[in-house]
């Protein structure tokens, strides 16, 4: 029987295909992309407000808001420009990083060097955010106070591991002997890292960027502990279906933070990045 | 992180202003008509208690259902579960919709409603009324506490009041001079502590400014601040958006804003009695105050699901945790007022009741207790359209900016 | 590799301030461990071990604890499931929507973590009808998850080819048989990583599990979201963080163990 299986399947190369998809594809195509479209349905409805039932009937009026309120423009700017400083900053901050992890450090070093980087991970987020608002409050270690860059501060710190990882993982793919060609031939640091390295290195670092930013876009944890009086998109999200059980305008709003990195994903598919996370 | 009113509730300025007028018994057996502005569905309460099912689910506010995991010595549920047989399964809710929404499912008995809940599971029938006389403890019940348009509709009772407490101005000794005796020092856009100021993170925090307006702006005739027309309404955010230019952030838990006081990066601001207490003891040079313009405040109110599988359990429940005994303890850990005239005798704290105002009403008559805002003015008032809830939450998004 | 000095010594100094930097704010929650302060005032005004004591005597914690790993244990086992199914069908056959596998399989962890939540939370509850539990915590973690998994898989089976494969039923093996003995030893340190980092997603996640938690189902990050912010609890919060750090190094290092020695394949 078995046997018979397997040969079936060994030349049945579409049925072994089909039969390896068709979980993945259930789960994320159906069930993901379902919950996806029936939140964007509900962005059409209404509730009572009162009740807080869902009133079933279909509604501009929840988008009309939200691209008139001159306020949401302002704050999904405010996220976008937070999300890219807090991708650019860990940016920075993690290619050396990497790199001296990747092409400097021993096989034996990388090793530990790799758990050093993945620690963080494990001490809960919140507490981490925490441990900020005590190094920046006025009388803390740094004392720079609380608003938006404690917040692009916060986040950054959080995410660097996400950044690093794709990054180290990336140029640790990348031959030795390729940068050594490129230094036989005359290349400076400068001109490798520019012409070899960068290139080569790139999809991993838009994986990275994928995390960096989706995960600043979505948060609104952090800006409520060091933001000071500031918000962002995520805030205006919770504070809609948290406070107000206004799910349909809620996820109107949330449509937002979905269209920019649907554009963006978009943007990077070519590169090869969305393997690379 | 409770984003909005934590605990509590409810109608007030019409509870005001019956406590502190002569109509203070007649004004709840005949609410005006804007007043509960709806008619609840027609739900019979409990006609007598029967032996316990076995378990009873609740919902709850972090903190009021404690069995001891959270600390050993902070534990009222084994004595109930041991006498009663009744096993306590807790969920914790982090804002009143998640109450609500939770209630919905049909899955929970019982409930810890802020009176900003309270109303909306009354209208959707989620809820039923309380036959008091089944529990017995209800009797010792502060009076001032019982038969609120935030617990009762048309004189029914719909359900057992659990504690309350105000939101109170708290400022550091050291840098505010002189001692604020009102909200004025938190508003005023011309503050020496401009960046130092703090105020509650929430769309409820609109009522704080329209109590504000109550006296400095009578001419807008504001009676209640959670009934706010749109001229009224517009007051209000204007205010809170003058006040966000000298907010140095704005508090949603504990941990934060003891931590910035303590610091120095708050100097002034909104605060809870339990906070204050907390601050002191941890020497951080605040003292409170209850401002001349009188303040918001809570009142949470346990009640019974109207598909509860397991009433029996779930009014023995209600028993338990207004028993002196009980009471204090939750009042304690809490921090706010006990709702039982007797539990002051049984806190660990002799002068817990005093800290806490428990049994000065003539403290709370200057209370407005947190209430949802509703269309229908809760003032009484017929002949305009009042801001919901739903409005005052896009607002307060656009004071933050 | 033919760097100057300087360029060395200033790689090294920037992977030196970037550790310098990710352990200081963790030395900190290390220190308000033993804070006498409830509310972590600097500098210390003293050293306590209460709260240890009371971390320790702590059955909410406990229960968080396990309720934490057990989600993200049945989280990792379908993120494995899925993601290598995945990753073996884009790897090895062509087919039409080949790249969207790719990005539905990313679109989970790049969507941000509200909407996810918000979604799922939506479908259970007004759509399928399903109540929210331990269950519906496993599938929301699992969506965003799939993901690692799949990426180091596809990743190995890229570098591995096919020969080895075919050699093998050359030699009589049939699909099973190849699959048991060849294709998983060689996938089995790419499962490895990419099943802890699923672990640890899952571990530390808290927008989606706020969504998705049901009655009395409290993760770690959900219990000490909750202890936070109660004025009594706060410190036992640090306590909790500081011995995950601690604890976190075994699992990672038993992995970069196996990783290490598989990765002569």
């Amino acid at each position: 029987m078995r046997r018979r299986l397997a040969t079936f399947l060994h030349r049945h190369a579409r049925v072994r295909l089909s039969l390896l998809l068709s979980a993945p594809l259930a789960w994320l195509g159906l069930a993901y992309l379902g919950a996806l479209a029936a939140l964007l349905v509900t962005a059409f409805w209404s509730t009572d407000t009162f009740t807080g039932n869902l009133i079933r009937t279909f509604t501009w009026a929840n988008f009309e808001d939200l691209v008139t309120g001159e306020v949401y423009r302002t704050i999904a700017l405010r996220s976008l420009g937070v999300a890219a400083a807090v991708t650019l900053i860990d940016l920075v901050v993690a290619f050396p990083m990497a790199f001296a992890m990747a092409k400097l450090a021993s096989p034996r070093a990388q090793r530990w060097l790799v758990i050093a980087v993945l620690t963080p991970l494990w001490a809960s987020y919140l507490v981490k955010a925490y441990a900020w608002r005590v190094l920046l409050s006025a009388d803390g270690l740094l004392g720079w106070g609380y608003g938006l860059g404690a917040t692009i501060l916060t986040l950054s710190y959080l995410w660097l591991p996400y950044m690093i990882l794709p990054i180290y993982a990336g140029l640790e793919r990348l031959p030795n002997s390729l940068l050594d060609a490129a230094g036989d031939l005359g290349a400076r640091g400068w001109r490798t890292f520019r012409t070899v390295v960068w290139p080569l290195a790139f999809p991993a670092v838009v994986a990275g960027s994928i995390f960096t930013f989706s995960l600043s876009l979505g948060d609104y944890i952090t800006v409520k502990i060091v933001g000071g009086r500031s918000q962002l998109i995520g805030n205006v999200v919770y504070d809609n279906i948290g406070a107000a059980n206004n799910l349909p305008f809620a996820a109107a709003v949330a449509t937002v933070p979905v269209l920019i990195m649907l554009v963006y994903l978009a943007a990077v598919r070519r590169t090869g990045a969305l393997e690379n996370l | 992180m409770r984003s909005i009113p934590r605990m509590a509730a409810a109608v007030a300025a019409l509870a005001l202003a019956a406590a502190c007028g002569s109509t203070e018994t007649a004004a709840p057996a005949a609410p005006a008509p804007g007043v509960s502005g709806f008619t609840p569905p027609k739900i019979d309460a409990l006609a007598s208690l029967g032996a316990g099912e076995g378990q009873v689910n609740l919902v709850a506010w972090a903190g009021y259902v404690e069995d001891g995991s959270t600390d050993p010595k902070v534990d009222w549920v084994t004595e109930f579960e041991s006498s009663t047989g009744c096993q306590v399964n807790t969920k914790t809710a982090g804002t009143s919709d998640e109450m609500v929404n939770l209630m919905k499912t049909g899955e929970y008995d019982a409930v810890s409603a802020s009176g900003d809940a309270s109303l909306r599971l009354i209208a959707a029938g989620d809820v039923a009324p309380v036959n008091t006389s089944l529990i017995p403890n209800y009797a010792d019940v502060f009076p001032g506490l019982k038969d609120k348009p935030w617990n009762s509709v048309g004189g029914v009772s719909y359900g057992v009041p659990h504690g309350r407490g105000a939101n109170l101005l708290m400022w550091r000794t050291d840098t505010v001079n002189p001692a604020p005796d009102s909200w004025g020092v938190v508003f005023d856009p011309a503050s020496p502590y401009k960046g130092k100021v703090t105020a509650y993170d929430s769309p409820i925090y609109i009522a704080d400014a329209a109590v504000y307006l109550m006296s400095t702006k009578p001419e807008l005739g504001i009676k209640n601040p959670y009934a706010l027309d749109d001229t009224q309404f517009q007051a209000a955010v204007d205010l809170l958006k003058q006040q966000r230019t000298i907010i140095g952030e704005y508090w949603s838990d504990y941990t934060k804003e003891i931590q910035a006081f303590k610091s120095g990066d708050s100097v002034v601001g909104t605060t809870w009695q339990v906070i204050a207490n907390l601050a002191t003891a941890e020497k951080a040079p605040i003292e409170v105050t209850l401002p001349k313009e009188g303040a918001t405040g809570w009142s949470d109110t346990w009640m019974v699901a109207a598909a509860a599988k397991h009433p029996n359990c779930a009014y023995r429940w209600l028993d338990w945790i207004i028993s002196p005994k009980a009471n204090a303890q939750v009042a304690e850990w809490f921090g706010e007022a006990p709702s039982n005239s007797k539990s002051c005798a049984e806190t660990a704290d002799p002068k817990h009741c005093d800290t806490f105002h428990a049994t000065d009403e003539d403290y709370f008559s200057k209370v407005y207790y947190w209430t949802t805002p509703i269309p229908q003015c809760l003032d009484g008032r017929t002949d305009v359209t009042c801001k919901d809830y739903a409005e005052w939450t896009r607002a307060w998004t656009e004071i933050k900016g | 590799m033919n760097l100057s000095r300087t360029a060395r010594a200033v790689l090294w100094g920037a992977l030196a301030a970037g550790l310098a930097v990710i352990y200081v704010p963790l030395a900190v929650v290390v220190l308000n461990s033993f804070n006498a302060d409830r509310t972590f005032g600097w500098p210390p005004p003293g050293f306590t071990l209460d709260w240890w004591a009371a971390a320790w005597r702590s059955t909410g914690m406990r229960e968080a604890l396990w309720t934490s790993v057990q989600a993200a244990s049945g989280a990792t086992l379908i993120a494995l499931l899925l993601g290598t199914m995945a990753a073996f069908a884009v790897q090895r056959y062509s087919f039409f929507g080949r790249d969207t596998v790719s990005l539905l399989i990313v679109l989970p962890i790049a969507l941000p973590g509200i909407v996810t939540g918000i979604a799922l939370s939506n479908t259970f509850h007004t759509v399928l009808g399903i109540p929210l539990g331990l269950f519906t915590v496993i599938v929301g973690h699992a969506t965003f998850c799939v993901v690692t998994v799949y990426n180091n898989v596809l990743a190995r089976l890229r570098r591995l080819g096919v020969s080895i494969e075919e050699a093998s039923a050359d030699l009589g093996a049939d699909t099973f048989t190849t699959f048991r003995l060849v294709t998983f030893p060689m996938m089995r340190s790419a499962l490895l990583a990419g099943g802890l980092l699923a672990f640890a997603l899952s571990f530390d996640e808290i927008i989606v599990t706020t969504f998705t938690a049901g009655a009395g189902v409290r993760t770690l990050p959900i219990w000490i979201f909750e202890n936070l912010f109660r004025p009594n609890q706060a410190p036992v919060v640090n306590v909790v963080a500081a011995a995950l750090i601690v604890l976190s190094v075994i699992p990672i290092w038993l992995a970069q163990r196996i990783t290490g020695e598989a990765s002569r394949y």
